[in-house]
C-alpha cells in the first residue's frame, strides 16, 4: 500500500529521503522555500513540488495535507519543523508527523516535546551520529558498525589491506585460517556489491561486511593483526552539535576529550556545557595547532568541522602522523566512492543515519505486520541489512535454509530464538516468533520477509 | 545523448499507434474497401517490424534521461508518428502524393485540421476515421498516453517530467498528483469522459453514429477535420451548438476540471486565465455579431453562427459553418487575432495560449514601470502566486521564436505567388493549429493550392506549433547532436 507523504524541506536529508521513499513507490510531495531546489528534485524524481513556507496552513493545504498519511519536516530550523508538524496535526488529526530536532538545548526535553506536539517521531542526526562515533571509538578496527536484535547481532565493515591474511583468501577457508567463526555477508568491490558464497575469493581493496558473535568478531580482528588498544584520549576537531554530543557521551565513560574550535564564543559555550573537557580555541585545519596539541599522543581523532573538505584533510594529516584511529564526518552524501578511496579511516554520515531511521519508521507504518523492524544501509546504500519478525504468514517456517529457494543476492545472516542467536548455516531454520536478519543487495526492494523467497 | 532510451520510447509509441489503427482497419474490412485494407495492413506490418527491431536493439537502455533527451524524444517521436501515420493514405492510393499524405497526417496529429483534399467525401470511411482519430491522440499527446498506459511503473524516476513538459502546452506545466502515471491517467480519463459526453450529445441530435464519432474526435482534440465537404454546415443548428459548447470546453485548462472534481470550485472561477478566456470569447462574439448581423436572416441566427466561428477559431479547432472570409475586415481582423491568441494552457487547443499572453502583458507592464522608476522592484503574479523569472524569460523567448518562425515561413511560402492575405493566414493558421485561413485558404477552400516546398514548411510549422516550438527547434540545433 502506497502512502501519501509530504516532505517539508528539500535539503540534503530531504533529497535523500525523496530518493529512498520514491524507490519504494510512495506518493511524495515536497515543500521548500527555494524554487530552484524543488525544481531540481522534480526533474530527478517522480514527485510533486510546492513552493512556499511549509509551516503555513495555505501551503500545507495546497500540498494536500488533508489526505496525507505522513509529514516529514526536515528543514534547517527546528522551530519551523515543529510549527509545521503542529499545523499539520491541527489540519489532519490522523497524520503521522516526523520532525528533525537538532538543537542540543531541546535534546533533554525531546520526549516531552514529542507528547506535547503530538509528534510520531523526532530525529536528531547529530546525536545519532555521536552515538555511532562513540561505538566506533570503543570497538576500533571496524570502519562501520550496525547492530540488530537489540545489539545481539552486529554487522561490521572492514577493509582488506594488501598485507592482510584475508587477501586472496577463499571464504570457506576464512574461519580455519583466522581461528574464528564469522560470516561474510557482503563484499563491496569497485563500487559494486556482491553477496558472496563459499567459493568467493577476497582481494586487496575489498570492503567486507562481517557478522558474528562479539567474541568471534574480536577473534577475527586479532587474526587480522588489528590490535585493539583501549582508547583513552580522543581529539575532536570542530565544536559543532555532533562534537558536543560526542564529547558529552565519551566523558561519561571516562575518556579524555579535547575539542578544537575556531569560534571563541562557541568555545566558551562548550566550556560551560562540558566542564571536564579540554576546549581549545584554534583552527583545527592548521597543522601548527594540531602539532602543538600533540596529535601524536591521541588514541583517536574525530574530524567534525562543518566543511567536508577540511575534515578529509585533517584526517589525512592524522593518518600520516599515525593516529591509531581516525573518524571522519562527511555531510554530503553523493561522493561516497571518492571518500572510500582515501585513507581517512571510518566515515560517518550523520544525515544517512537520520534518513535510514525515517525510512525505517515509514516502512513500519506502511505495513504494520511483517515489516522490517530495522533497516541499515550498508556499502554506501548499495545493500541493506534488515531485521524481521517471523509471523504466521511467513512461508517456509521450519524448513532448513539449504532447502529454501531464495532470491539471488539475498542472504539470511542470523536467526534469534528468544535469547539465543544463531548465525545461519545450511541446516538452520526459523520458526514463528524468531527474529531474522537478512542482507540483500540494492537491486531488490524487500519490504516483507516473504519477499526474499523466489 | 541517451539514444537507446529514446529509441525504446519511440518503439513503444508507434506500437500504440499501430493498435489505434486496428479500428480503422476493421471499418475498412466491414466496408469491403480492399485498397484501404491493403494500406492499413501493409502499414501495420511496417510498424510492427520497425517497432520490434527498435525495441530489441534498445531494450537494455541505460538510465540518464535529462531535459535534452526529453525535448529530442518528443520532437523525434512526433516526426516518426506522423511518418508512420501517413502510410495508410499513401499506400492505399487515396492520397497518391507522399507529401500530401504527410501534410494531412501532420495536420491530424497536431490538431490543425488543414486539409489538402478537394473532395473529403470521396475518401473511404476507414481513412476518414483514422484522419479524425489522429486529432484525438494528438490533442492530449501521445507521450502522455504512453505515460498513462506504460505497464511498468518506473519507480522513483523523474525523467517523465521532461516528457510531460515538452509535450504539454503552456508556460508552466505541472503535475496534478505526485505520481506521473496517475497524472497522465487522470488527464486521459477527463479527456475520455468529455469526449463521450460530446458524442452522446451529438447522438441526441440524431447525428449518424459514424459522423458523431468523427466529429467528437475532431472537437475533443480541437482539430477540425470534418467528414463532409462543407464541414459542419449541413448539420442541424442543435448539433452546431453542441459543437460550439464542447469546443469551448476543450479549450479550457484540464487542471480546472480536476479542481472541479476535487470540489475546489472557487479556485476554478478565480483562475485568471479562465476569466480572460471567457471574457475574450464573449467580447469577440459580441463585437463580431454587431458587425455582421445584417448578413444573416435574423439576429439569433447571426449570434449562433458567430458564436460557432469564434469558438472554432479561439480553441484552434477550425470547423466551419459559414464562410467568414466574406465578413467585413473588422470581423476578420478579430478572427485573425483570435487565431494567434488561442485557447488556455493545458487544454487540447493550440496558439499562443491565454495564459502566456497574460504573462507577456503583465511582464510588459512591469518593465514599463521599471523604465520610469528604475529602482522599483515588482514581481509578476498569476492567481496571486509569484511567477518565477525563468518562466517569464522562457515566455519572452517563446514569443521571439514564435515571431521569427512565422516570418521566415511566410517568406518561403510567399514564393508560391498567392495573395499576401492567404499566405499570412495560412502560416498563422498552420502554426497555431487552426485549419482554415482567409482568401485562397479560407473556410470553404483548402491547402491543395500550395506547392511541395510550401507544404513542407507548413508541416514543420504545424509540428512546431503543437509542440510549442522548442522540441522541434532543438532537432535543428547543432549542440543537440554533439557528444557530451
Amino acid at each position: 500500500m502506497n502512502m501519501k507523504i509530504i516532505i517539508a524541506g528539500d535539503g540534503k536529508v530531504g533529497n535523500t529521503l525523496t530518493r529512498k521513499l520514491s524507490i519504494e513507490g510512495h506518493d511524495l510531495t515536497l515543500i521548500d522555500v527555494k524554487s530552484d531546489v524543488i525544481e531540481r528534485s522534480v526533474e530527478q524524481y517522480d514527485v510533486m513540488a510546492i513552493h512556499g513556507n511549509c509551516a503555513s496552513m495555505h501551503v500545507l493545504m495546497e500540498a494536500g495535507i488533508k489526505n496525507a498519511d505522513m509529514l516529514i519536516a526536515v528543514t534547517g530550523a527546528d522551530e519551523i519543523n515543529l510549527l509545521c508538524c503542529l499545523t499539520a496535526h491541527n489540519l489532519n488529526r490522523d497524520i503521522h508527523t516526523i520532525a528533525r530536532i537538532r538543537n542540543p538545548e531541546y535534546a533533554d526535553q525531546i520526549y516531552k516535546m514529542r507528547d506535547a506536539f503530538g509528534l510520531s517521531l523526532t530525529v536528531n542526526p547529530e546525536k545519532m551520529a555521536a552515538v555511532e562515533v562513540e561505538r566506533v571509538v570503543k570497538y576500533p578496527g571496524f570502519l562501520k558498525r550496525d547492530s540488530f536484535v537489540k545489539g545481539r547481532v552486529q554487522i561490521v565493515e572492514l577493509r582488506v589491506d594488501g598485507d592482510s591474511p584475508l587477501d586472496k583468501l577463499r571464504l570457506y577457508e576464512l574461519n580455519n585460517v583466522l581461528h574464528c567463526n564469522v560470516l561474510v555477508c557482503a563484499v563491496q568491490r569497485n563500487g559494486t556489491v556482491e553477496i558472496p558464497d563459499g567459493n568467493f575469493v577476497l582481494y586487496e581493496g575489498d570492503r567486507i561486511f562481517v557478522t558474528g558473535p562479539t567474541n568471534e568478531l574480536a577473534a577475527l580482528l586479532k587474526g587480522m593483526g588489528i590490535i585493539t588498544n583501549k582508547v583513552r584520549r580522543v581529539m575532536i576537531c570542530g565544536g559543532g552539535k555532533m562534537s558536543f554530543y560526542l564529547a558529552q557521551q565519551l566523558q561519561r565513560t571516562g575518556i579524555d576529550v579535547e575539542v578544537i574550535e575556531q569560534d571563541k564564543e562557541r568555545c566558551v559555550e562548550l566550556a560551560t556545557a562540558l566542564p571536564n573537557a579540554t576546549i581549545v580555541n584554534g583552527d583545527a585545519t592548521s597543522s601548527d595547532v594540531l602539532d602543538s596539541e600533540g596529535i601524536d599522543d591521541y588514541d583517536a581523532i574525530v574530524t567534525a568541522t562543518g566543511l567536508d573538505e577540511m575534515n578529509i584533510i585533517i584526517s589525512l594529516y592524522a593518518k600520516k602522523h599515525g593516529v591509531p584511529q581516525v573518524i571522519t564526518k562527511v555531510g554530503h552524501m553523493e561522493n561516497a566512492h571518492i571518500e572510500e578511496s582515501l585513507p581517512i579511516g571510518s566515515v560517518i554520515r550523520p544525515k544517512e543515519f537520520c534518513c535510514n531511521h525515517i525510512v525505517q519508521y515509514v516502512r513500519a507504518v506502511q505495513n504494520k505486520v511483517g515489516a522490517a523492524l530495522a533497516i541499515h544501509s550498508i556499502a554506501d546504500g548499495q545493500a541493506e541489512a534488515m531485521e524481521f519478525v517471523v509471523d504466521t504468514t511467513t512461508k517456509n517456517t521450519g524448513v532448513q535454509l539449504k532447502d529454501i529457494k531464495m532470491k539471488k543476492q539475498v542472504l539470511v545472516v542470523s536467526i534469534s530464538h528468544g535469547n539465543i542467536t544463531e548465525f545461519s548455516s545450511g541446516s538452520s531454520c526459523f520458526h514463528v516468533g524468531d527474529k531474522v536478519v537478512v542482507v540483500a543487495s540494492g537491486g531488490h526492494v524487500i519490504q516483507q520477509l516473504n519477499d526474499i523467497f523466489e | 545523448m541517451n539514444y537507446k532510451m529514446i529509441g525504446k520510447i519511440i518503439s513503444q509509441i508507434i506500437f500504440i499507434e499501430a493498435l489505434f489503427m486496428i479500428p480503422a482497419l476493421l471499418i475498412c474490412i466491414v466496408d469491403r474497401d480492399w485498397y484501404a485494407v491493403k494500406g492499413f495492413v501493409v502499414t501495420l506490418g511496417i510498424i510492427a517490424l520497425v517497432s520490434m527491431l527498435m525495441y530489441s536493439i534498445c531494450r537494455h537502455a541505460e538510465r540518464g534521461f535529462y531535459a535534452k533527451e526529453g525535448l529530442v524524444c518528443v520532437g523525434v517521436s512526433w516526426c516518426v508518428l506522423s511518418l508512420m501515420g501517413c502510410l495508410p493514405f499513401f499506400l492505399s492510393g487515396e492520397i497518391p502524393n507522399f507529401v500530401d499524405a504527410l501534410f494531412e497526417t501532420v495536420s491530424g496529429f497536431t490538431t490543425t485540421g488543414a486539409s489538402i483534399l478537394n473532395d473529403v467525401e470521396a475518401m473511404s470511411r476507414g481513412m476518414l476515421y483514422w484522419r479524425s482519430f489522429s486529432h484525438w491522440i494528438g490533442g492530449m499527446g501521445v507521450l502522455v498516453l504512453l505515460l498513462a498506459v506504460s505497464l511498468k511503473d518506473d519507480k522513483g524516476n523523474g525523467f517523465t517530467m521532461h516528457l510531460l513538459r515538452a509535450e504539454s502546452p503552456g508556460p508552466n506545466v505541472g503535475k496534478l498528483v505526485p505520481k506521473m502515471k496517475r497524472t497522465a491517467v487522470i488527464l486521459y480519463l477527463l479527456y475520455f469522459a468529455l469526449t463521450i459526453a460530446d458524442f452522446i450529445f451529438l447522438l441526441i441530435g440524431r447525428m449518424p453514429i459514424f459522423d458523431a464519432v468523427c466529429t467528437a474526435f475532431g472537437t475533443a482534440g480541437t482539430g477540425g477535420f470534418g467528414i463532409k465537404n462543407d464541414s459542419i454546415a449541413s448539420y442541424s443548428p442543435y448539433i452546431q451548438n453542441v459543437c460550439t459548447v464542447f469546443m469551448l470546453l476543450f479549450g479550457v485548462n484540464f487542471s480546472c476540471y480536476y479542481l472541479l472534481l476535487l470540489g475546489r470550485i472557487k479556485a476554478v472561477f478565480k483562475d485568471e486565465e479562465l476569466r480572460l478566456y471567457v471574457a475574450i470569447v464573449l467580447g469577440s462574439i459580441a463585437l463580431i455579431t454587431f458587425n455582421v448581423w445584417k448578413m444573416f436572416g435574423s439576429f439569433q441566427e447571426a449570434l449562433q453562427q458567430v458564436a460557432f466561428q469564434v469558438a472554432s477559431i479561439v480553441t484552434t479547432t477550425g470547423f466551419a459553418t459559414t464562410d467568414f472570409d466574406q465578413w467585413p475586415s473588422f470581423s476578420k481582423t478579430i478572427i485573425l487575432m483570435l487565431m494567434i491568441l488561442g485557447a488556455c494552457a493545458g487544454s487540447t487547443g493550440g496558439g499562443l495560449k491565454c495564459g502566456r499572453a497574460l504573462l507577456i502583458v503583465k511582464n510588459l507592464r512591469r518593465n514599463l514601470r521599471k523604465l520610469l522608476n528604475p529602482n522599483r522592484i515588482e514581481v509578476v503574479r498569476n492567481n496571486g502566486q509569484k511567477i518565477d523569472e525563468t518562466v517569464l524569460n522562457n515566455t519572452n523567448t517563446y514569443l521571439a521564436a514564435y515571431a521569427i518562425i512565422i516570418l521566415l515561413s511566410l517568406l518561403i511560402v510567399s514564393l508560391d505567388g498567392l495573395s499576401m492575405e492567404s499566405n499570412i493566414s495560412a502560416v498563422i493558421s498552420c502554426f497555431n493549429n487552426i485549419g482554415p485561413g482567409f482568401d485562397t485558404v479560407g473556410p470553404t477552400c483548402n491547402f491543395a493550392v500550395y506547392g511541395i516546398p510550401s507544404k513542407i514548411i507548413l508541416i514543420l510549422d504545424m509540428l512546431s506549433g503543437r509542440l510549442e516550438i522548442f522540441p522541434m527547434l532543438v532537432l535543428f540545433s547543432k549542440t543537440t547532436w554533439k557528444h557530451r
